[in-house]
């Protein structure tokens, strides 16, 4: 569910502390993701519905793309020049669309049946050249971004796939699971190299008989050192909506986890989407009973160091490539777009 | 309302000849009673044939509607999942049950159920026992109506047995004026009804001596007291007794092995396997809870989980019953306390919905391949063919030939077996 974008040095002005909400556009039904377009000038969003949708981000003017989906869009995700848009549904498909297309009413110029049951995380390598998807079928498969074509069926899952990121070294597709399974895959082999172990992210209920969590959140730092993978904990009504937010960090080569980042506090939450910011500082996009917050770890401290609250519960979090702005979906109907830096007259 | 009769109804005089007669029959058995002639295969096997029976599967929670029996795909109220064809052309159900899909020609959708009630014991109750709750009466679940009013009163094997998803056991308390008799033997986790071992350090003669003993104990104070406490004392050593030699048929490890493949390697696919069991023994009632529904949160995940067990193991059970014949015999019945809201909340659950939503009934008299009622667009409100608890209470009663306006006689007093001021829904039996 995580789109790691690559690095850029702090921008100017940047200060997490001076977070506002610069922009929030209405959509008809309550959101369910939202992925900033690579070069900056669209943000594109899932809603209860199997339309996509296009805000321009200069002045808010939104684009209903239909037909892609017979169900609602889970996943959305960038070619690397930003021409073509990805949309994962829970109807299996994957639609690509032409992003900046000015049709009124846009059609998919392809459709792949890629799953059996939802795609929750759709992500294009570094480099462009690969696009990977994850679903309820517990696979994670690999395209050529070109042509839709399959490339890789990569089967080690126990559960259903819920998040996806490359190592910015392009070698390595990561993916989270339901269960807490963090896998990491080898590329172009599509070999399993190892996991890592985010368990405390998934736990099993016997009075309620249901398995509830899962590796919701998923970044890399640009150097690799770092891996985060975030979701709930302390489960303790999953039907109920009574979590905590969590985020594990591992360390990247030997995979084992360093810390464990925690938001004292916020009874009823679970982190939708993790991003490394340009200062190396890590972002979680948290929704529950406690609101939609914006929270902010150091890698180096247990505890948040600002959280950032939102007018409603969010359900997932995209960066933009300016490394400033934040776009949150929200149950409420509107996409809302944070930007971490003092106020501009 | 207590069972307290001394007992004179013709019920216990049959009861008590047959006891007498059983006696006989056994010699020197070890119980009191006539449950022993219908022990033998010959009688067995008489009872196989004419007895009718009913399954219920009792969706723990609140199934939601629209993420089965009745979706509205595409709609704001609809949620993520489509609808596919079933075996019978024009009627459609969530994906979610695609095996299901395949068996629906046998199946009965009850889509416009209003029971009004949202709190989960009081939808509860009004389910099960086809009444509202009230401080003024109670009423006996459906298990213990079908028991009393269906089994043979003197069957070898309890007539209404509850399989629980948790563990636990023993009886529970859910006969009212029918008497303990009738009442509950949960099976916790599928697990064989609690304390049916012998001790190891009880030898078999000691076992019988001592049961010898109880016996003429027994049979000393019955001649001269009896009430339905002791009649219900009685007969649950009884029925203890013959479960500790029938043992055998609580053991659902005794199905072969590609049934339990075919059943799903879960706990609800193990349970359901376990209800086809005791009903082609001879068992007259069974339960089967599916726990949880109560999707508050996630109710999507929480549905695919949820629904993907159910779905294989139900599918399989109501192909098997179909196969070896029993479909015409057994009324199964999918019910929850109610189903859930339209709206989607914000954490993508959704909440109580007693207003709109949906049963399953088959078999027995029930029509095959049928969608009765409907809801309107959004699934909101029921446009058409409006039903409540109590008309599926006379209904399911009716599928099974029991006349659901008739009463029991309960010390002397006619009680009737379901809610007189309603119905049964007639258009949904053949």
């Amino acid at each position: 569910m995580t789109t790691q974008a690559v690095a850029a040095p702090t921008p100017a002005g940047f200060d997490p502390k001076q977070a506002h909400v610069a922009a929030q556009w209405a959509a008809e039904r309550p959101l369910v993701c939202c992925r900033f377009e690579p070069k900056g000038r669209f943000l594109f969003c899932g809603l209860e519905s199997a339309d996509v949708q296009r805000f321009n981000l200069a002045d808010g003017k939104r684009v209903a793309f239909p037909g892609g989906h017979e169900s609602w869009v889970f996943s959305l995700a960038f070619s690397a020049d930003g021409e073509t848009a990805f949309s994962g549904g829970g109807d299996g498909r994957i639609a690509a669309w032409e992003t900046a297309t000015a049709a009124e009413v846009p059609k998919p110029v392809r459709k792949i049946e890629a799953h059996q049951g939802w795609i929750r995380a759709l992500r294009v390598s570094p480099d462009g050249a690969l696009l990977a998807s994850g679903g309820n079928d517990r696979l994670v498969r690999i395209w050529e971004t070109a042509s839709g074509k399959l490339l890789h069926e990569l089967k080690g899952h126990a559960g259903h796939v819920y998040s996806l990121d490359f190592h910015p070294n392009g070698k390595t597709l990561l993916s989270g699971d339901l269960l807490g399974t963090v896998n990491q895959w080898e590329l172009p082999s599509g070999k399993l190299a190892g996991s890592f172990d985010a368990k405390p992210l998934h736990s099993y209920n016997g009075g309620q008989q249901v398995d509830f969590g899962g590796v919701r959140g998923l970044a890399v730092t640009p150097d690799g050192k770092f891996v985060a993978a975030g979701g709930l904990h302390k489960a303790t009504n999953p039907l109920g909506a009574v979590h905590e937010p969590i985020s594990l960090l591992f360390d990247g080569e030997s995979r084992k986890n360093v810390r464990t980042l925690l938001a004292d506090g916020i009874t009823n939450g679970v982190l939708w989407g993790l991003r490394f910011l340009a200062d190396g500082s890590l972002v979680g996009a948290c929704g529950g009973g406690s609101g939609g917050l914006l929270i902010f770890w150091k890698t180096d401290a247990d505890k948040d160091y600002h959280r950032f609250a939102l007018p409603n519960i969010l359900r997932d979090m995209d960066l933009h490539p300016d490394g400033l702005r934040i776009a949150t979906a929200h149950y409420d109907r509107h996409v809302r777009v944070t930007r971490l830096a003092a106020k501009t007259a | 309302m207590k069972c307290t009769y001394a007992c004179n109804s013709s019920e216990h005089l049959v009861a008590r000849r047959g006891f007498l007669t059983g006696l006989a029959a056994t010699a020197a058995g070890s119980m009191v009673g006539g449950l022993g002639v219908f022990a033998s295969p010959l009688a067995a096997s008489q009872l196989k044939s004419d007895q009718k029976r009913v399954v219920v599967f009792n969706m723990h929670g609140g199934l939601s509607q629209l993420e089965s029996w009745d979706p509205k795909p595409g709609t704001e109220t609809g949620g993520p999942f489509r609808a596919i064809e079933t075996s019978v052309p024009g009627i459609r159900i969530s994906e979610l049950l695609p095996n299901v899909a395949k068996q629906m020609h046998h199946l009965c959708l009850v889509r416009g159920v209003n029971t009004s009630e949202d709190d989960h014991a009081k939808g509860a109750y009004m389910m099960l026992t086809g009444r509202r709750q009230s401080p003024a009466a109670d009423y006996p679940n459906i298990g213990a109506v079908c028991a009393k009013a269906m089994a043979p009163q003197d069957g070898a094997l309890p007539g209404h047995i509850i399989i629980t998803p948790g563990g636990g056991g023993g009886r529970g308390n859910d006969s009212a004026y029918l008497g303990p008799k009738y009442s509950s033997i949960v099976l916790g986790n599928g697990n064989p009804p609690q304390n049916t071992t012998r001790p190891g350090q009880v030898t078999e003669v000691m076992d019988s001596a001592r049961n010898d003993f109880r016996k003429r104990g027994n049979e000393r104070f019955l001649s001269r007291r009896r009430t339905a406490l002791t009649e219900a004392y009685v007969y649950s050593y009884e029925q203890a007794a013959q479960l500790m030699r029938q043992r055998d048929v609580f053991d659902v490890a005794k199905e072969p092995a590609k049934d339990h493949d075919r059943y799903g390697k879960h706990d609800f696919g193990r349970h359901c396997l376990l209800a086809r069991r005791l009903l082609e023994n001879g068992v007259t009632f069974v339960q089967v809870s599916h726990s949880n529904y109560d999707t508050h949160n996630e109710n999507f995940n929480f549905h695919i989980e949820q629904l993907g067990e159910f779905d294989i193991s139900f599918a399989t059970f109501v192909a098997d019953l179909a196969d070896r014949g029993m479909l015409e015999s057994t009324l199964i019945v999918v019910l929850s306390e109610f189903g859930r809201t339209p709206n989607i909340n914000l954490y993508y659950g959704r909440d109580h919905w007693s207003r709109a939503w949906t049963v399953v009934m088959a078999g027995a008299k029930v029509q095959r391949g049928l969608a009765f009622g409907k809801t309107n667009e959004k699934g909101t409100e029921v446009v058409d063919g409006q039903v409540d608890h109590a008309n599926l209470f006379h209904t399911y009663l009716q599928a099974v030939g029991v006349d659901s306006t008739d009463t029991f006689d309960i010390e002397g007093r006619d009680v009737p077996l379901a809610d007189p001021a309603s119905k049964l829904i007639k258009p949904i039996l053949a």
